[in-house]
């Protein structure tokens, strides 16, 4: 049979079958995927908002020692809550310049810890370590301390923390 | 390119001789009733793939089953759609695996040489219904927990030994959250593990014996 410019019965039936295949699996793949990553997707929509938390009074933390504040959050996972504790190193470095840095190591996120004697926030993990104004001093963080903005109201000193 | 793909995978995992094995086999004259069992197994790998589905979210404790369940039917994109397939299909499984029973003893399938298909059969449905007992419970609310209050107090009037199957099944006096993690582990552990082997060796024996022809008047 000589090849006629119209689809053969065969190649039709072969791309209908190709296309109803695909439509039959999209319709089961997207929702069983949606599924799974559903959460994923509202983290990053995200319904972040900030809050001004309270710290305490100025006047607790010392000039030039920086000092470590902790506090808890919950919100609401799934089907539970789940209280999350972050620390904030609160630093004076004079009577007028307050930095708060989060403790969370820019690394892979570890807990770092203020040592005294060096002078330095040093992370346990992969021995990372920071200067009081938290710049990488060495090991493998990729970028310096992260910081929250502070304000200062009555006496009172305040951070601006963005909920995830 | 796909041929030659398919072709050095046929060369190795002999694709081509599963085919001939398992389905080109003589099929004798039948009609949709016939179906029923095929239509059984999809029931059952649906139940199996939206099962794994659920249990990603699904949580076997007293404090959590129920919001876990509430989660999934409004927090999670598509939930109501992958619970509510599990739902519909568990009741649809044992309707077409009893129908399918009846289908194979009407027509006389279940005899000689294929007594184990029918035995093997019966387990499957036990199985089944094993499986809705387990599952009504997971949900944890007021229905799902008297329903299973009653089905383990009924089997409990089993003379003698009746006081003692009530508390196996419920792991001690009570229904309680050990109540739940047993159901839980015997509805996605242990029956799906019985059904598979089961269906193993019933399509086994279908495969080896090809299935029954609709009985004459000399049958
Ligand atoms: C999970 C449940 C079950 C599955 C997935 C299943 C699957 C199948 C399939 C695919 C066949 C091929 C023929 C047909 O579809 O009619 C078959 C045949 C058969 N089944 Fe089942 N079955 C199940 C439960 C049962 C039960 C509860 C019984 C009876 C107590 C039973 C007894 C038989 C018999 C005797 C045959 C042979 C029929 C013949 O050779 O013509 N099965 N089964
Ligand atoms: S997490 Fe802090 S150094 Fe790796």
């Amino acid at each position: 049979m000589a090849k006629s410019p119209h689809l053969s019965r065969n190649e039709f039936v072969k791309i209908v079958v190709g296309a109803v295949g695909t439509l039959i699996g999209s319709v089961i793949a997207l929702p069983a995927v949606g599924y799974i990553v559903s959460p994923a997707l509202a983290a990053i929509r995200g319904n972040s908002k900030d809050t001004w938390i309270p710290v305490g009074p100025l006047g607790n933390y010392p000039l030039g020692v920086p000092t470590l504040f902790s506090f808890t959050r919950t919100k609401i996972n799934g089907w539970e809550k789940t209280t999350n504790s972050y620390g904030v190193f609160i630093y004076r470095k004079n009577e007028g310049e307050t930095i708060a840095f989060s403790n969370i190591c820019t690394h892979l996120s570890c807990r770092v810890n203020w040592n005294e004697e060096r002078q330095q926030y040093l992370c346990p993990c992969h021995d990372a370590q920071f200067t009081i104004e938290g710049a990488v001093a060495g090991g493998p963080p990729p970028r310096p301390m992260d910081r929250y903005p502070t304000k200062v109201e009555d006496g009172t000193l305040f951070i601006n923390f963005v909920e995830g | 390119m796909a041929n030659k793909v398919y072709d050095w995978l046929d060369e190795r995992l002999g694709l081509s001789t599963i085919y001939s094995v398992t389905l080109d086999r003589k099929v004798p004259k039948v009609n949709w009733w016939f179906t029923l069992g095929s239509a059984s197994l999809f029931l059952f790998i649906i139940q199996g793939v939206t099962g794994v589905f659920l249990a990603v979210y699904y949580v076997p404790s007293p404090d959590h089953a129920y919001d876990s369940i509430q989660y999934i039917m409004n927090g999670v994109a598509f939930g109501w759609l992958i619970r509510g397939i599990h739902h519909w299909g568990a009741s649809l499984m044992v309707i077409f695996v009893f129908a399918h029973m009846l289908r194979t003893f009407f027509f006389g399938a279940y005899k000689f040489p294929r007594e184990l298909t029918w035995v093997t059969g019966v387990v499957l449905l036990l199985a089944t219904l094993g499986m809705g007992f387990t599952g009504y419970l997971l949900p944890w609310n007021q229905r799902a927990y008297w329903a299973t209050t009653v089905g383990t107090e009924i089997a409990g009037t089993v003379p003698l030994i009746g006081p003692f199957i009530t508390a196996a099944l419920r792991g001690g006096t009570d229904l309680s959250g050990v109540t739940l993690a047993r159901f839980f582990a015997v509805h996605i552990w242990f029956l799906p593990a019985v059904i598979l082997g089961m269906i193993g060796v019933h399509i086994y024996m279908i495969i080896r014996l090809g299935i029954a022809g609709i009985p004459d008047k000399d049958d």
